[in-house]
């Protein structure tokens, strides 16, 4: 992939935030502008979990191997925008009352399940530099990085129950996990050889099968 | 009461109430003697002059009303581009583009049930029942917003008192329309369409409960319920139903749409009530539309005038 890609993807990724801080700036963020926020950050949220799952298939499919090396950049913009969705939250909606918020944390099943999904990515962007892939050893950071599947099934989980009736959206987003989900486990499955063709030989540096 | 286009009459050339009052006996006698060629029909239907209201028009003649707050009033743009309208669509900012042009006219509400005055009538000839008024009320949503909006209309006891209900009707029920065809959001299942929502006899006499077709002055727009609505302005909104074609009256607890969707979440009564907490999530605080920090919500949504309707009840069990 030629050079300049991967920042022009970068900036792309920080597109959802320029909208949104474009329309803020312009008072152009409708009637209630903290649940357009919201609700972007956590929409982008999930999309960034569901393009980070889906990372691993299509380099698989396709053959494509710099596809890898985008992986954790998704992953790390799923938690920028998680990092912003719990900020609009613990400032614009609870204005940092800390109490109210264990209360909801603790009452409010699926702000629950969204803390979940939330804390579970915490150690995953942590640990998502290489120096920590070598001192934990790949085998064992690739169990680690496994708890991207609950954080994202957490995150459906989450949107499902805060919709009122029109579970309609959260149901796409179901199936597209699903599918993710899905197709690692016929993979595992399948013979190893078969799966395993394209694996590249940098494993240790970039595990795959997250 | 006039109704005029807003922007084509100056004040000036209003025309002054008591001849126009000549006139509308001059147009009542016209359509007495139209009566005798309309089969079925009624006279109250008829007597309407159906060239008064279309949308975007300037409501006339409205008095302010002692059941008013002076709270600061929601932006127009914010309440008519913010609205939860499932017929129309789930997401709060489409309804107004998709009900630009929903047909308000002709339109006729039947009124049936336990009284002894079954009818349909006109909308027309419902909102000159009485004087309308300006009150301008909190409307707190059950998903934690609120707005105060300064609606149109008078209390909904005049209606029900000319309908006559019999003595065993304890409930009313109001039916909004279906037409799926107009309303894209009642091609798919969401909700159970028709929508339906349900009122206590004595709680819709509350002079509180209003029958509404206009706010800020105007006539409804689309989005915000026109041609008919109802506003209770002590309960969630989702209980002020929009778009009525049938107001019927029971014996018999009518089962409202959420109430049937989801009983767990949202009863029957649903009163505003910052103590009963949504299972999903709490009702302690709202976040008024234009402000940044969350308010705390107030029992009856601050209209304490209501808690005799509830004396004695458990309104934790009766959510
Ligand atoms: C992996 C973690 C999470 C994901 C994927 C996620 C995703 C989402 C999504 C997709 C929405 C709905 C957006 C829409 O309606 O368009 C949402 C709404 C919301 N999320 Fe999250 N979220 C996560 C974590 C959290 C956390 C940690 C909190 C707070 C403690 C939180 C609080 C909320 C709130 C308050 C709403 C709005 C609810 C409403 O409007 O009724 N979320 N989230």
């Amino acid at each position: 992939m030629v050079k300049w890609f991967k920042p022009v993807v970068f900036l792309a990724c920080l597109g959802p935030l320029a909208r949104l801080g474009w329309k803020a700036y312009n008072n152009a963020l409708g009637a209630n502008p903290i649940e357009v926020i919201t609700h972007s950050t956590g929409d982008w949220t999930l999309i960034f979990l569901l393009v980070t799952l889906a990372i691993t298939p299509l380099r698989k499919l396709t053959g494509q191997l710099w596809l890898i090396r985008y992986r954790r950049m998704f992953g790390l913009f799923a938690f920028f925008y998680v990092v912003l969705h719990f900020l609009t939250y613990i400032w614009l909606d609870k204005f940092f009352d800390v109490h109210e918020m264990l209360a909801d944390i603790a009452k409010r099943k699926f702000i629950t399940v969204g803390f979940t999904g939330f804390v579970l990515l915490i150690p995953l962007a942590i640990t998502s530099t290489a120096g920590w892939i070598r001192r934990l050893g790949g085998k064992r950071w690739q169990l680690l990085h496994q708890l991207i599947y609950v954080s994202a099934m957490a995150g459906v989980v989450h949107y499902w129950w805060l919709v009122k009736a029109d579970v309609h959206k959260p149901l796409e987003y179901a199936v597209v996990l699903g599918v993710l989900l899905g197709y690692r486990v016929v993979a595992s499955l399948l013979p190893a050889g078969r799966t395993r063709a394209t694996a590249p030989t940098r494993s240790v540096q970039l595990p795959d099968s997250v | 009461m006039l109704i005029k286009k807003s922007a084509v009459i100056p004040s000036s050339e209003i025309t002054p109430r008591s001849l126009y009052l000549n006139r509308r006996k001059f147009l009542a006698g016209a359509a007495v003697a139209g009566a005798v060629a309309a089969v079925g029909s009624r006279l109250d239907e008829l007597a309407t002059p159906s060239l008064t209201v279309d949308a975007d028009a300037k409501i006339d003649g409205v008095k302010k009303s002692p059941l008013s707050t002076t709270e600061k009033i929601t932006p127009y743009k914010d309440v008519t581009n913010y609205n939860n309208y499932y017929e129309f669509s789930t997401d709060k900012y489409e309804p107004a583009g998709l009900a630009k042009d929903f047909k308000t006219r002709p339109w006729t509400v039947t009124i049936d049930g336990l009284v002894s005055k079954k009818q349909v009538l006109d909308v027309g000839t419902i909102i000159k029942m009485a004087a309308p008024e300006e009150r301008i009320y909190r409307h707190r949503c059950v998903e934690g917003w609120s707005i105060v909006v300064p609606w149109v209309g008078f209390s909904l006891s005049e209606l029900i008192k000319r309908a006559q209900p019999l003595g065993k009707a304890k409930f009313v029920e109001f039916t909004t329309v279906y037409d799926p065809k107009q309303m894209p959001g009642q091609q798919g299942r969401v909700l159970d369409w028709p929508y339906v929502e349900g009122l206590r006899l004595d709680e819709a006499n509350h002079p509180l409960a209003l029958l509404c077709f206009g706010m800020y002055g105007e006539a409804l727009p689309n989005q915000d319920g026109a041609p008919l609505r109802i506003v209770v302005p002590w309960k969630y909104g989702f209980k002020s139903a929009k778009a009525i074609v049938r107001i019927r009256f029971s014996d018999s607890q009518p089962l409202n749409t959420w109430n049937k969707m989801a009983p767990n979440e949202y009863g029957f009564y649903s009163n505003v009530n910052p103590n009963v907490d949504h299972p999903r999530w709490s009702q302690a605080k709202e976040r008024r539309l234009g402000e940044f920090l969350k308010r705390p919500t107030l029992m009856f949504n601050g209209y304490d005038q209501v808690a005799s309707l509830y004396s004695g009840m458990d309104l934790k069990k009766n959510f």
